[in-house]
């Protein structure tokens, strides 16, 4: 079923299954379309701001030279919009009106908030009312865009309960309502499908890289929550063998780092789960980093030894966030903050770091911190 | 199957009654059949449980929360079997607990601790073929997704009466006519009726149509209150199904 090993797979019930038969069939048309490209690749660079640049953190990381990938500049402030205006693209061809999502941080829901505004589309956001609390800002936001935002209030209260919520709803409504996801999780086809719409990070980087540096970086550096931006900065250095690709996960949510292989969200994957299978909470500073499961390709790249998995602790991040903005000027989200953590610490000199999106969202989440 | 209680079922019309594993289970199980029940579904809890809606998701979270993992599942599945001998009893769970538990192993040790079929509710009919259950269809399978799922099934198909999670309903949906003759036309394996079916009312309607009803969010919200509640509560199904 999936090109990732043992991982992947569509564990879902059987009401979603020709649902997700028309969603591949339509992909891969959509795929082998070029209007399907132009009208992407117009949204792309009209309406979302690509491609980002790349910034040099010489004051960041003295003595290495660290290039920042700037999806924080990108409209709504993150990466997620690469891969919610894909969909909205392809919901539109299939002739779906309504959207339902899931949103850990926010910004995934803010990004499917504002392209459904964008397309005319019903907009349906679950959230955890924890992650509610603690990404306020983005909750407002969601409702300015016209999304109806929907409070989730058991379990962790945090992405895996909201992201179960989002798929019962699609069960519910399949016939009228495409599932937005919002990272390279869930049941095929949407690892394969995110990890695409996001690979447009990872081939402007490499393009982008080569004309500053005449070489490419001897590392690539993300964070991984569920890994959609990660998944995306590898697509474009995964077939350069001698670049390093590292995922950095939160400490206390490394799915890939102290988890086993197990069934999540319609995918088989790595995750914290006991040895029953019964998922395990995850704990992060960070929201968008804060869940137990992740894609099932990078499971697969761990295990081929192709992508190496690192982790970062709250205080690292909090302690990197801090380091970039009086260094560069650049308010990095917490979960990349993750990333920069290890990229200065990384035995590596020439590295990119995919900086995923921009920290307005952790304000209040800091300030209590500091 | 057989019925276990012959003096009920006239209409040879099948009752399912769903319930999780818990301690209490066994003794439930017991009153179910007792008021007519034909088959237990016994329900062994997963953490994130995609097609229950709250009422069976709130009642897994209880039994995980009581310890009731994979082991002490199969305990009250055996337990289960030594009050009901005669009364076919049929697990049903989720794609993880046996990714967990190996698949082969869980089969073996279910069936000989006296599960007489399974219900996977998130595996597919084309995942783990050698894995002999009882299928789901749903109104949104295709004609070759039915004829795939009726030729493989153990014994009877589950059909998922509405798109959308367990729980109950005050109406029977109005595809759910057409999506058994839809059933019926491929193939002729008996079809029996889940989610949403609550009411007595309701079980005699979805009774005239199919071979079978399966009863679950309601039977667990009734277990809540005793033996002798979910006992009547059955009996006023079996009633409804027989008349």
């Amino acid at each position: 079923m999936s090109d990732f090993g043992d991982y992947g797979g569509r564990y879902v019930p059987e009401t979603l299954i020709p649902a997700l038969d028309e969603l591949e069939r339509g992909w891969r048309e959509a795929l082998a379309d070029d209007s399907f490209r132009a009208e992407l690749h117009h949204l792309l660079t009209t309406y979302a701001g690509r491609p980002t640049p790349l910034t040099l953190a010489e004051r960041f990381a003295p003595g290495k030279r660290i290039y920042l990938k700037r999806e924080d500049l990108l409209h709504t402030g993150a990466h997620k919009l690469n891969n919610a205006l894909g969909q909205a693209v392809l919901a539109q061809r299939l002739g779906k009106r309504r959207i339902v999502a899931e949103t850990g941080a926010g910004q995934h829901g803010v990004a499917t908030a504002t392209v459904c505004a964008r397309f005319g589309f019903e907009c349906v956001v679950y959230m955890g009312e924890e992650d509610m609390r603690r990404q306020r800002p983005n909750v407002e936001r969601m409702r300015l865009l016209g999304a109806e935002v929907r409070g989730v209030d058991f379990g962790t209260r945090t992405l895996k309960e909201a992201t179960s919520e989002a798929i019962r709803d699609w069960i519910t409504n399949v016939e009228t309502t495409h599932y937005l996801i919002g990272s390279c999780v869930g049941p095929a086809p949407y690892p394969e499908l995110v990890a695409e719409l996001q690979s447009v990070i990872g081939h402007e980087a490499r393009e982008q890289m080569l004309a500053a540096e005449q070489r490419l970086p001897e590392a690539v550096v993300a964070c991984v929550g569920g890994g959609s931006n990660a998944i995306g900065i590898f697509h474009g250095f995964v077939a350069d063998e001698d670049v390093r690709l590292v995922g950095v996960e939160a400490a206390g949510a490394a799915s890939l780092g102290s988890g086993r292989p197990a069934v999540l969200h319609g995918a088989r994957s790595s995750v914290l789960a006991d040895e029953d299978g019964q998922i395990a909470d995850a704990h992060s500073i960070s929201a968008g980093l804060d869940y137990p499961g992740v894609g099932p390709e990078h499971a697969f790249l761990r295990d081929t030894g192709r992508a190496e998995y690192r982790v970062a602790t709250d205080e690292e991040a909090l302690a990197a966030f801090q380091e970039l903005a009086r260094t560069e000027g650049i308010l990095p989200a917490l979960e990349p903050a993750h990333a920069l953590a290890r990229a200065r610490d990384l035995d590596a000199e020439l590295i990119l770091v995919g900086l995923s999106g921009r920290g307005d969202k952790d304000l209040a989440e800091v300030l209590e911190r500091l | 199957m057989s019925t276990s209680n012959p003096a009920r079922g006239v209409s040879g019309k099948k009752l399912v009654i769903y319930l999780v594993a818990e301690p209490e289970t066994p003794d439930l199980a017991q009153a179910a059949v007792e008021g007519g029940a034909d088959v237990i579904e016994l329900g062994f809890p997963f953490s994130d449980p995609l097609a229950e809606g709250p009422v069976i998701r709130r009642a897994s979270e209880r039994a995980l929360a009581r310890g009731m993992r994979t082991h002490a599942c199969l305990d009250v599945l055996e337990r289960t079997r030594e009050l009901l001998p005669e009364t076919p009893i049929v697990p049903m769970t989720y794609a993880a607990i046996l990714e967990a538990y190996g698949y082969e192993r869980f089969v073996t040790d279910a069936r000989k601790r006296g599960a007489t079929s399974f219900i996977l509710v998130d595996l597919p009919v084309e995942e783990q073929p050698a894995l002999r259950r009882i299928q789901l269809v749903a109104p949104t399978s295709t004609e070759e997704r039915i004829r795939a799922a009726a030729e493989v099934t153990d014994g009877w198909l589950y059909l998922v009466s509405v798109t959308g999670t367990t729980g109950a309903r005050t109406e029977l949906s109005p595809t759910l006519p057409p999506f058994v003759q839809r059933v019926r036309a491929v193939t002729d394996v008996p079809v029996y009726v889940g989610f949403g079916i609550s009411t007595h009312e309701l079980a005699r309607a979805a009774g005239g149509l199919a071979d079978g009803v399966i009863v679950g969010s309601r039977a667990v919200e009734v277990a809540e209150t005793g033996r002798d509640a979910l006992r009547d509560f059955v009996a006023s199904l079996r009633t409804a199904l027989d008349s």
